[in-house]
């Protein structure tokens, strides 16, 4: 197989978005990583969607999206696989330029979530859930990722304060980031006295509901070399991806997420690296809880401990390895169908050293971690300085 | 929900009909056509046991649209004693009352309604025994 660079990225500032329809969104960010690589004809797109069919009413959106880029007769392909589609994405438009069958691919992801109020987007969202046998009985996303927060503390004592330090340092990132949706800080006191969503978990504890695109352009490392222009090339050194019962009630051990270990462990080994030689993780931080049980599967901590790791400071900016300084799903904001795509692009940005005020100094080597439902899919890509 | 999709999962939801592999022993809730565990496709119907434990629990304070009239309510993973996990909604209980490890019987009773003048759904909910 072929390597395969990340050579243009696109992204604008999340939020509500009211003035804006879905394929404007997709629209900017596709250009923006186009007009960034130098290029304007690609060979093919995958598109990252969770669920145009329930936020906007809108399917079909490889045929729209190609078509609103000027890209008329393009072979584009919508993916999904709930909160993780963006990674997807990018995991489909990797293999289609390392099989050699396409030189330069695009990668985006985009939701369109604020068309619907609250509790439709509530709906919307528990679809990634087992609809028969978990949306049915009414139990919300919250409300699984809460299930898992409480059998976290029971069985390894992790706190409600640990959970808002996840927040706390997340927000703290993300008030560096001008793409942010929300971009200030808060502290533990305000995390603990925000409304309750579903106990132990408090809004402030959640990844809010955004409207966001993000496009990555990938090439072979031929085009890439070509169109450098002197900045770094970065290389996707590895890919990982795997899944797990849809149902968290399925799970032998509701605590750990298994396939994301198991995403990682690939991803690691084809990048021939480990845990502690990564400079910075962008991770699924969905929910508060989601980061510390992501960070003990993808080792960055013993299974357990990642509420201790949070007191520790391992994960803050200028920790051993800073996770989320982008401000993570909880600032950032969580378009769903673009999260895995951003993560992709953040980490290139740091690579390239063009983060600007939250650039991590001298970084070489970075992961991201995009998963779906409660983790019954995770998509994990290792990205290196060539 | 259409009604077909309603009566074609009663016999799971109303009577906790399911079934165990012939080779492994899994149980499969619901029914399944391939053992996940050692991918044999022979398997024995059982009725599964209505009591079991609570392994981790949360109130719903913001609910989906057909759930909004019933905020705040428990949910609950119960292990039945047969080992099977599911998801489902604790009734007639004080939330403060809830804790991983209480026991709990499952009784049958509404579940949603579906819209303003749809068809009501049934199936189980937990109750914490006595």
């Amino acid at each position: 197989m072929r390597d395969v660079a990340v050579i243009g990225l696109g992204m604008r500032k999340w939020g509500e978005l009211w003035e804006q329809s879905l394929r404007t969104i997709f629209t900017e960010a596709a250009i923006d990583a186009l007009d960034d690589a130098g290029v304007d004809r690609i060979d093919s797109m995958y598109i990252g969607c969770m669920s145009g069919g329930l936020f906007v009413g809108q399917e079909h959106l490889g045929s729209m999206l190609a078509d609103y880029l000027g890209q008329r007769s393009l072979p584009a392909t919508r993916v999904e696989s709930a909160c993780a589609s963006g990674g997807l994405a990018v995991k489909s438009a990797y293999y289609e330029i390392a099989s050699g069958a396409s030189d330069v691919v695009l990668a985006a992801g985009v939701e369109k979530m604020t068309d619907v109020d609250g509790n439709a987007s509530t709906y919307a969202l528990a679809t990634a859930s087992d609809q028969e046998y978990e949306a049915y009985h009414g139990v919300t996303f919250p409300g699984l990722y809460a299930m898992i927060a409480h059998a976290h503390m029971k069985k390894y004592g992790t706190t409600k304060e640990q959970l808002a330090q996840v927040a706390v340092k997340n927000h703290a990132n993300g008030s560096r980031n001008p793409l942010a949706q929300y971009p200030y800080k808060v502290d533990v006191k305000t995390v603990l006295e925000s409304t309750l969503i579903a106990d132990p978990l408090h809004i402030l504890d959640c990844s809010p509901i955004t409207d966001g695109a993000a496009a990555v352009l990938l090439a072979s490392m031929d085009v890439a070399k070509k169109l450098a222009k002197g900045r770094p090339i970065v290389r996707i050194a590895g890919v990982g991806h795997s899944t797990d019962t849809i149902a968290l009630h399925a799970r032998k051990d509701l605590t750990f997420l298994e396939a994301t270990q198991h995403a990682a462990r690939k991803a690691y080994d084809m990048a021939k690296c480990g845990p502690g030689e990564l400079d910075l993780v962008e991770l699924h931080d969905c929910f508060t809880i989601a980061e510390i049980c992501v960070i003990e599967a993808l080792g960055l901590c013993e299974r357990g401990q990642g509420g201790k790791a949070i007191d520790q400071k391992l994960t803050t900016a200028d920790g051993k390895i800073p996770v989320n300084v982008s401000g993570g799903l909880k600032s950032k904001g969580h378009p769903v169908g673009a999260t895995g795509v951003a993560q992709i692009l953040e980490v290139a940005k740091h690579l390239r050293g063009e983060a600007g005020e939250r650039q991590v100094k001298g970084a070489r080597r970075g992961l991201t971690q995009n998963m779906g439902g409660t983790g019954g899919s995770s998509i994990v890509h290792i990205l290196e300085v060539c | 929900m259409s009604t077909a999709r309603y009566w074609r999962e009663i016999p799971h939801r109303y009577r906790l009909e399911a079934s165990r592999c012939k080779q492994c022993g899994y149980i499969a809730y619901p029914h399944r056509l391939i053992c996940p565990e050692c991918q044999c496709r022979e398997f024995v119907p059982i009725t599964l046991k209505n009591t079991g434990t609570i392994e981790t629990y949360t109130v719903i304070r913001v609910a989906p649209s057909q759930f909004v009239d019933q905020v705040p309510y428990a949910v609950a993973i119960v292990k039945l004693d047969d080992g099977v996990a599911l998801t489902c909604q604790v009734a007639d209980t004080d939330p403060s009352k809830l804790a991983i490890g209480k026991r709990v019987t499952l009784e049958f009773r509404r579940i949603q309604a579906d819209g303003e003048a749809g068809v009501l759904a049934y199936g189980l909910k937990a109750v914490l025994q006595p």
